[in-house]
């Protein structure tokens, strides 16, 4: 007893130890994650600011902007927007219907919900470089060369699990007292899908558009053999097209230290657009719900 | 009601359309794959590290190994900064933290992959060749495993964190009233209270992370050297599967096979990354439903 009560005693401050031991591994892990996005943000930013000049975005590469010469990367902001929103929007529309019909005509576990919701998960999970090569490979099969449209398909097909999960998420979460409300009115399913619960869930909707965006906007594995490259503004949806990660990738390739300069640049003028793609998202979310039925 | 009828077909084709390009892309890659697995035999592909496309030696094995080397540095250095970090968040954090927090982790996972590589050669490059390879009598460029292995554990960071917070606060509270009123301390109830209950979602939640890295192809093949030499140590260059795809995919070059090997390095690549994150996602599901 005594002796059970003795090395209790000697044990709390051990005890004592170790959890402040713990806490202070927590925080400074915390700490270090934080202190590595400033880092991240405060390179870029630094590093940019010497190049970031106006005509950095309202100027197409000129003669010798390879060679440190005057121009800009309109090419590349032009041509990404181009990209992202056509890729988005061919995501979304396959995407919509199928979520739809996901979580209006059928059951809810049956098996073929499972296997669809099963193979969205997996294509998240395939890398965009292996997106690329399928690209490629329809590109090779449909004779288009890279070009904005094969850009545009890859892309989408890059986006459609992200967007379809996000959209799957949010109509799944819309109350079935409203879906059969609308019913017993007489509503058919598809009323209901775009007059009820599309409403309800366009908040979530948005979000996940603008999700898909992001990623669109970031990604450069899969535009690498698909989407080509130009220095010239892309008007047809069959010519090659400039994107943003590959104008900084591009760049910083380059053996002048002017056009390097001009690759930090390119990656804070990215870096902005990801940034104000979340910012929005987050003002969305807040804005949006107001007008939801809870 | 004919109408009807069209929207339900059109909206059921949609759905399918995710199953059939899972199928379509991996058909077409073992497809393409074929001529060269039925040329050559499948264990000289994978563990021949001769690679000479010029004479027609098509060893995988270096590429192979430089992506697992890569992945399991980058796992061994972000995994417990993530873990402990959802600790921090989910335990103890203050709600205003958390609000100050959340935003910055939706930053990071945002972040374009050409940024962390971007911010791997302006400061992990530099700092690996001029400060820590010569503590080990190493001198290099810095374009390195261990580089590449910096730049994918930050980058996999906020993956991991935001699935395991979110794991850790779906521990029930009582349970960890109960050992508090046990006389637990906080250490205690989180070790083996919280984090027990949650071990297979925080494992899951790495196996997740595991896996995006495996496939992460920009910002790797930025720092990581691109020589393909079986790699010896932490600082010697590689050339991971994803980075050789990128580099010579678009090129077709007409040498008798090449085309082919490249696709086999995707099939491969796509195959081991989806038993990765199979795995974990079925486990998450499992653990969902049963919760």
């Amino acid at each position: 007893m005594d002796t059970a009560w003795e090395k209790a005693k000697f044990k709390r401050p051990k005890r004592k130890i170790i959890d402040s031991l713990f806490r202070l591994a927590a925080f400074s892990s915390a700490v270090l994650v934080v202190v590595i996005l400033t880092l991240i943000l405060m390179t870029i930013l630094i590093r940019s600011l010497p190049a970031l000049k106006l005509s950095m975005i309202i100027r197409t590469p000129g003669t010798g902007y390879y060679l440190g010469h005057e121009g800009g990367i309109l090419n590349a902001i032009v041509g990404s927007l181009e990209l992202i929103s056509g890729a988005t929007l061919i995501a979304f529309i396959i995407a919509l219907p199928g979520v739809i019909y996901l979580n209006t005509y059928l059951k809810k576990n049956s098996p073929f919900s499972e296997a669809v919701r099963f193979s969205l998960d997996v294509l998240w999970g395939i890398p965009s470089i292996v997106y690329g090569v399928f690209g490629f490979l329809l590109m090779l099969a449909w004779h288009l060369r890279a070009s904005l449209l094969a850009g545009m398909v890859t892309v989408a097909l890059v986006e459609l699990p992200i967007l379809s999960r996000a959209m799957d998420e949010t109509i799944r979460m819309v109350p079935s007292e409203i879906k059969e409300a609308a019913y017993s009115l007489g509503a058919s399913r598809w009323q209901t899908a775009i007059r009820v619960i599309l409403r309800q869930a366009f908040p979530g909707i948005i979000t996940a558009v603008l999700i898909a965006l992001g990623r669109g906007l970031g990604d450069a594995a899969s535009v690498l053999f698909t989407a080509g490259y130009t220095d010239r503004l892309t008007t047809s949806l069959f010519q090659p097209v400039a994107t943003l990660p590959l104008a900084i990738f591009f760049q910083l390739n380059s053996p002048y230290p002017e056009v390097q300069q001009r690759a930090y640049a390119s990656a804070a003028i990215l870096t902005f657009l990801i940034l104000l793609i979340s910012l929005v998202i987050r003002f969305f979310s807040r804005k949006l719900s107001r007008h939801k039925i809870k | 009601m004919k109408k009807e009828k069209v929207r339900r077909l059109i909206s059921a084709s949609a759905m399918l359309f995710p199953l059939l390009l899972t199928v379509a892309i991996l058909t077409s890659l073992v497809l393409k794959a074929l001529p060269i697995i039925s040329l050559k035999s499948l264990p000289t592909l994978i563990f021949s590290s001769a690679w000479q496309p010029q004479k027609g030696h098509f060893g995988l094995w270096p590429f192979i190994l430089g992506t697992l080397w890569v992945t399991i540095t980058a796992f061994i250095l972000a995994a417990p900064v993530a873990i402990f970090t959802s600790i921090y968040l989910a335990e103890y954090a203050p709600g205003k933290l958390k609000k100050i927090l959340a935003p910055g982790l939706d930053l990071l996972a945002g972040l374009p992959s050409v940024i962390y590589g971007l911010w791997g050669i302006l400061l992990i490059v530099p700092f690996i060749s001029k400060y820590l390879a010569p503590l080990f009598s190493s001198y290099g460029s810095g374009y390195s495993i261990l580089a590449a292995g910096i730049v994918l554990a930050v980058m996999i960071l906020p993956t991991i964190i935001n699935i395991s917070v979110e794991v850790l606060n779906s521990v029930p509270t009582e349970l960890k009233e109960a050992a508090l009123a046990l006389g637990a301390t906080k250490f205690e109830v989180i070790y083996y209270v919280a984090m027990k209950k949650a071990r297979p979602g925080l494992i899951a939640a790495c196996a997740l992370g595991l896996s995006r890295a495996f496939g992460e192809t920009i910002a790797v093949m930025m720092v990581v050297g691109n020589v393909p030499e079986v790699p010896h140590t932490l600082f010697s260059p590689a050339y991971p599967l994803p980075a050789l795809l990128a580099n010579n995919y678009g090129e077709m070059l007409s040498i008798p096979g090449y085309d082919s090997i490249l696709n086999f390095a995707a099939l491969l690549l796509l195959l081991i990354v989806l038993i990765f994150s199979l795995m974990s996602r079925l486990y998450l599901n499992r653990l969902k439903r049963r919760s």
